[in-house]
């Protein structure tokens, strides 16, 4: 289904950054980076009116030619970026924000880890599960 | 409109009737003001019609899809600069860049495709495919045919040559990113930037591409997108190495070399770039920084102090982690040292807190260059906080104190520049100096393996000061790798020692009168101890050092293990007592016993000053009391010449005396007792023998012992008390010169331990001169004194004595004529408020200096209680009246004079009165000396001593009946 997920820390580097193997690595890291300028935009965008009542799920940041963009902003401001496959069309809204949902509380099991130190990255076969799982869902 | 015609008619394609729609959305959005609605709905429509097409299997030429998406763009952009002023659309291009980002890409794949971007220009191949795509696009629409910059034209004239291709290609690029970066997402400006730069390197560009490159390689550092980076750098590289900026290029080869995104291969591969230019004979030197070839880990000195005395070897070891892939040889490793000469006294103990501040063990803690989270060094390095204390250097008093930041080179240079210190990739190399002149520490011919490498130095120490590790320099061939900053700084010291001697107890408290055990300890610095070296120790007669046979010395090297004991030779003369030293290396430690034994001082009386051996005046032990310990204390000075130096050392050794004794005179009519009462404040049980007191001047006195033991248990902190009665035979002599002595040993030891202790004293004005009876004298008719009546009370003071040739000379100012007497003044004080004391309670008798002279005073007293009740307590004092030079003397004191005598000559009727005299007397004591003089001058009080006066009446009790039987006594029941 997704096809690379990515949490990047509050400072933009990356924590924890997977893709599907048989693609390029590369062009999903640049893409992932990217998509970084619309979620800082739409987190200002946001940021001003609405103050802490928002949402996290950003929606769709980008679309490209072959891949969307979706993003989601924790309140401690670690960016989760999920990559899917245009030719999904299958995909729903719900089904996104549910897998961001996912994501974050595994997500924050790790960060839970009494040994995890905050901003390192994620090395957790957790985490590693829950992604995986994301990835194949629908293949 | 054809289209409406062909759906009408049902011909149309799913293409087709899509662009239909899409057309009719734009044309109502644009009517509807909304022309930004249009890009985002066209972007849409063209990613979905892309991917529909390639789900549906349709084929198409390749390039074909391209083509209608660039033109699609470009149309749609062109019909929204139709409708819109050019302020309105720079200020919403946010909505529009995405179309020309997309454009760009398109004209960027077909370039590709067609052969447009390459060096060499098109194959025959490639203009095949051009040419059967410009086929494909058809004849131009008739609208647009008119216009000079439409899309169809761009798009032909861009296929049909590379020029053509190159100049519209870049117009795109570049409006691409402007406008990318004018709202403010630079990530995708730089995204542009770098496919840009891709085309560059294509057109054999590289110098346009690298500013690029660099750009795009700032922002993935600085937010530590590791694979970017890797992909960023070796584009670099390919760039730099086509430049020919040798050092640059070499620079990015080690990070390269040193990345771990990278496969083995490719690492291997920049590595022996590196090395291969290493290699080369008469290139120019390059300088690099270490950091992207191998990274300081771990400093650890040996041994641990990281303190050594000069002269000794000091070893500093460095753990350095390699990252290359490959094993590398390197011809010298040497690191620089700043050199401080030690302007503190080089008097070893003073520094000794100093020294433990380096530690032995330095880790570095690395921000990991190329990958990583940037975290450490986003937050910037934290302070470093230090403590100086700036001492004054003449008594080293403290001047000022502050706190100081250590490292405010690394955090001022954060805010100064823009590239942070860490950078890799900053192009001007670092200024790199190493010191020439300067120390250093080298190692020739070391090959680092990958990963950690262990570099042993051997640290130079001979000047005493502080050394700093400053810099590290490793050698390759042509290139220098220089690690400019060793950071937190690395120091060690070197130090040189003055010889030290200290005495100290072995146990504590030493006691005073006993032979206590005292350590001796040498610290021979930089001083070697030769065969035949003595410490001269002058003897004193308060504290002897006793010989002993056995007396071994141990020497200890710094490392605290023992080397060797041997045995000491102590010879005793008259004046010196010479301990021969055992031969001892530098900075050693020499350590032995003696046993000494300090003398209690007995008394008051004190020999004259004598000199000691070496001409100095000695010095008197003083005894103090000491805060700490009831115990009083002296203080003994011990002199000693050392071999190492020309002045005597003095040591100072404290001593307790371990008894506090108190002497009391004690009467009884005309007989008298002294008693010693000797109080243990020490910590030990002692056994007390022998107890004597003899009279010192004159032994005319018989003192007779009522002790009844002759050994006594003195436990700790009690006491012990003797007993001696007075006979004379003739006359009692008015001063009493004793002295107590005793012999005393520590509890459970043999008789031959037993030391002696004195003791002296002095008792005045002994004989008793009155005795004083009171009577208390129920009221008339009665047996029994009765609450709340009065009674009297009769005192008689009676002269026991002739009168002493003092006496008269003291008296004899008083009369000239009749028989001599005496003004005494009596005083009827009850302090427990038994009685009332009705009437006048203190009063003047003058009394005839001659033996069984009486007088008889009566006072009404009354008991304000039933009961056995004590007696009130009756006083006698000396009346001193004033001296007939005061007064003659018109002083207007004189008045005050004539009040107070006035006052006594009334009635003193209440105590108020006699207690104005004694305020005036004790006003006129204080004061200027002349006032005191004066004070002497008036009529004054003055006690009896101890024994003078015996009052036969002390602690009489009396039987006082309650007043009446009708006491109520209310009993409450409840």
């Amino acid at each position: 289904m997704a096809v690379c997920i990515a949490v990047i820390a509050k400072e933009n580097y990356p924590l924890y950054i997977r893709s599907v193997p048989t693609q390029n690595e590369l062009k999903f890291h640049y893409t992932v980076h990217t998509s970084l300028d619309v979620v800082e935009e739409k987190i200002s965008a946001v940021g001003k009116s609405l103050g802490d009542q928002r949402e996290l799920y950003l929606g769709l940041l980008y679309p490209t030619e072959d891949y969307k963009v979706y993003g989601y902003v924790t309140n401690s401001k670690v960016k989760f970026v999920i990559v899917v496959d245009s030719s999904n069309t299958s995909l729903r809204d719900n089904e996104i924000r549910s897998m961001f949902r996912k994501l974050h509380n595994s997500f924050t099991d790790v960060m839970c880890n009494p040994f995890h130190n905050p901003g390192d990255t994620i090395q957790s076969k957790a985490f590693d599960g829950i992604v995986s799982a994301m990835m194949v869902q629908t293949g | 409109m054809e289209k409406r015609d062909g759906i009408q008619r049902g011909e149309a394609s799913l293409l087709d009737l899509r662009s239909y729609l899409f057309s009719r959305q734009c044309t109502l959005l644009i009517f509807l003001q909304r022309p930004w609605e249009v890009t985002q709905r066209a972007l849409d429509l063209l990613h979905n019609c892309v991917q529909e097409l390639r789900l549906l299997e349709v084929s198409v030429l390749e390039g074909a899809l391209d083509c209608w998406v660039f033109l699609s763009c470009l149309e749609v952009l062109h019909r929204i600069e139709g409708c819109c002023d050019q302020a309105q659309l720079a200020s919403n291009c946010s909505h529009t860049v995405g179309l020309w980002a997309y454009a760009t890409d398109k004209l960027k794949s077909l370039g590709e495709l067609c052969g447009l971007v390459s060096e060499k220009g098109p194959t025959s191949e490639d203009l095949n495919r051009t040419v059967d795509l410009l086929a494909g696009l058809g004849d131009e629409r008739p609208e647009t045919v008119s216009s000079l910059q439409s899309p169809y034209k761009k798009l032909k004239e861009a296929l049909s040559s590379v020029e053509a291709f190159e100049r519209h290609y870049l117009e795109l690029s570049h409006a691409a990113m402007e406008m990318y970066t004018a709202i403010g997402r630079l990530r995708s400006a730089r995204l542009v930037g770098k496919s840009l730069a891709e085309f560059y390197m294509r057109k054999g560009d590289p110098e346009r591409a690298e500013t690029l490159l660099q750009e795009a390689l700032k922002s993935y550092v600085s937010e530590g997108w590791s694979l970017p980076v890797t992909h960023t750098r070796k584009q670099i590289a390919e760039c730099q190495k086509l430049l020919g900026r040798t050092e640059d290029y070499l620079q990015t080869s080690a990070l390269l070399a040193g990345d771990v995104n990278l496969t083995t291969e490719e690492r291997k591969h920049f590595c022996q770039e590196l090395l291969t230019f290493a290699a080369k004979s008469g290139a120019p030197k390059v300088t690099l920084s270490m950091g992207v070839f191998a990274q300081l880990t771990r400093l650890q000195f040996h041994p641990a102090t990281a303190s050594v005395h000069s002269g000794a070897v000091l070893q500093v070891e460095l753990t350095l982690r390699c990252l290359m892939p490959v094993s590398v040889h390197i011809q010298q490793v040497a690191a620089s040292i700043h050199f401080d000469v030690d302007h503190g006294g080089t008097h070893g103990r003073s520094k000794s807190t100093q020294r433990h501040r380096n530690p032995a063990t330095v880790e570095f803690i690395q921000a990991n260059l190329s990958a990583g989270p940037p975290s450490s060094s986003a937050a910037g390095p934290s302070l470093e906080m230090d403590e100086i204390q700036d001492r004054s250097p003449s008594d080293n008093s403290l001047n000022s104190t502050g706190v100081v930041c250590k490292n405010t080179h690394l955090l001022m240079r954060r805010h100064d520049s823009s590239s942070p210190p860490d950078t890799p990739n900053c192009f001007s190399p670092p200024a790199v100096a190493m010191k020439e002149g300067a120390q250093m520490l080298k190692v020739q011919d070391v090959t680092l393996e990958p990963g950690n490498n262990s570099i042993t130095f051997t640290a130079p120490s001979g000047q005493p000061g502080t050394y700093t590790l400053r810099q590290l320099c490793a050698i390759v061939g042509q290139v220098q790798l220089v690690l400019p900053h060793i950071y937190p700084s690395v120091q060690y010291e070197v130090y040189s020692q003055e010889p030290q001697l200290t005495v100290e107890p072995l146990s504590e408290p030493l006691l005073a009168g006993l032979p206590q055990m005292v350590k001796f300890t040498l610290l021979t610095g930089h001083y070697a101890v030769k065969k035949g070296d003595a410490l001269q120790l002058s003897n004193t007669d308060t504290m002897p050092i006793l010989p002993s046979t056995s007396c071994t010395a141990r020497i200890t090297d710094p490392t605290a293990e023992s080397v060797s004991e041997s045995v000491l030779f102590i010879q005793s003369s008259e004046k010196v007592t010479s301990i021969s030293l055992p031969p001892t290396p530098p900075y050693h430690t020499l350590e032995f016993q003696l046993e000494v034994l300090c003398i209690i001082p007995s008394g008051t009386d004190r020999p004259a000053n004598e000199r000691l051996t070496n001409g100095e005046i000695r010095h008197r032990p003083r005894s103090y009391s000491h805060p700490d310990t009831p115990m009083t204390a002296i203080d003994q000075r011990m002199s000693i010449d050392c071999p190492w130096s020309i002045y005597s050392t003095l040591l100072a050794l404290t001593f307790y005396i371990p008894f506090k004794t108190k002497h009391s005179l004690l009467s009884a009519g005309n007989r008298k007792y002294i008693q010693v009462c000797v109080h243990n404040v020490s910590d030990v049980n002692f056994t007390l023998a022998e107890m004597r007191l003899s009279e010192k001047p004159l032994a005319s006195l018989e003192l007779q012992s009522l002790n009844a033991k002759t050994q006594q248990l003195l436990c700790s902190k009690h006491s012990v008390f003797c007993l001696w009665e007075v006979r004379w035979k003739d006359d009692l002599p008015s001063c009493l010169q004793c002295v107590f002595s005793a012999n005393f040993s520590p509890l459970k030891q043999d008789v031959s331990s037993f030391k002696p202790f004195h003791y002296q004293f002095q008792f005045e004005r002994v004989t008793t001169l009155y005795s004083v009876r009171a009577e208390i004298l129920p009221p008339a008719g009665e047996q029994h004194c009765r609450s709340g009546f009065l009674c009297g009370l009769e005192v008689c003071i009676t002269r026991l004595t002739e009168p002493a040739e003092g006496e008269l000379a003291e008296e004899s100012k008083t009369d000239t004529d009749g028989p001599k007497t005496t003004k005494l003044m009596y005083e009827v004080a009850d302090s427990s408020s038994n009685w009332a004391v009705c009437g006048k309670s203190s009063g003047m008798v003058s009394m005839p200096i001659t033996a069984n002279a009486t007088h008889k005073v009566q006072i009404e007293v009354m008991p304000l209680f039933a009961g056995h009740l004590p007696f009130p307590k009756i006083q006698v004092l000396k009346y001193l009246p004033h001296t007939a030079a005061v007064a003659i003397q018109p002083d207007p004191d004189s008045c005050v004079e004539n009040d107070s005598l006035s006052l006594l000559d009334k009635t003193l009727d209440d105590q108020a009165d006699t207690a104005s005299i004694r305020s005036r007397g004790s006003v006129h004591s204080v004061g200027s000396g002349d006032q005191q003089q004066k004070g002497v001058a008036m009529p004054r009080l003055e006690p009896f001593s101890p024994g003078q006066v015996f009052n036969h009446s002390h602690a009489r009790q009396v039987l006082v009946l309650p007043s009446t039987d009708d006491h109520i006594m209310e009993v409450n029941a409840t």
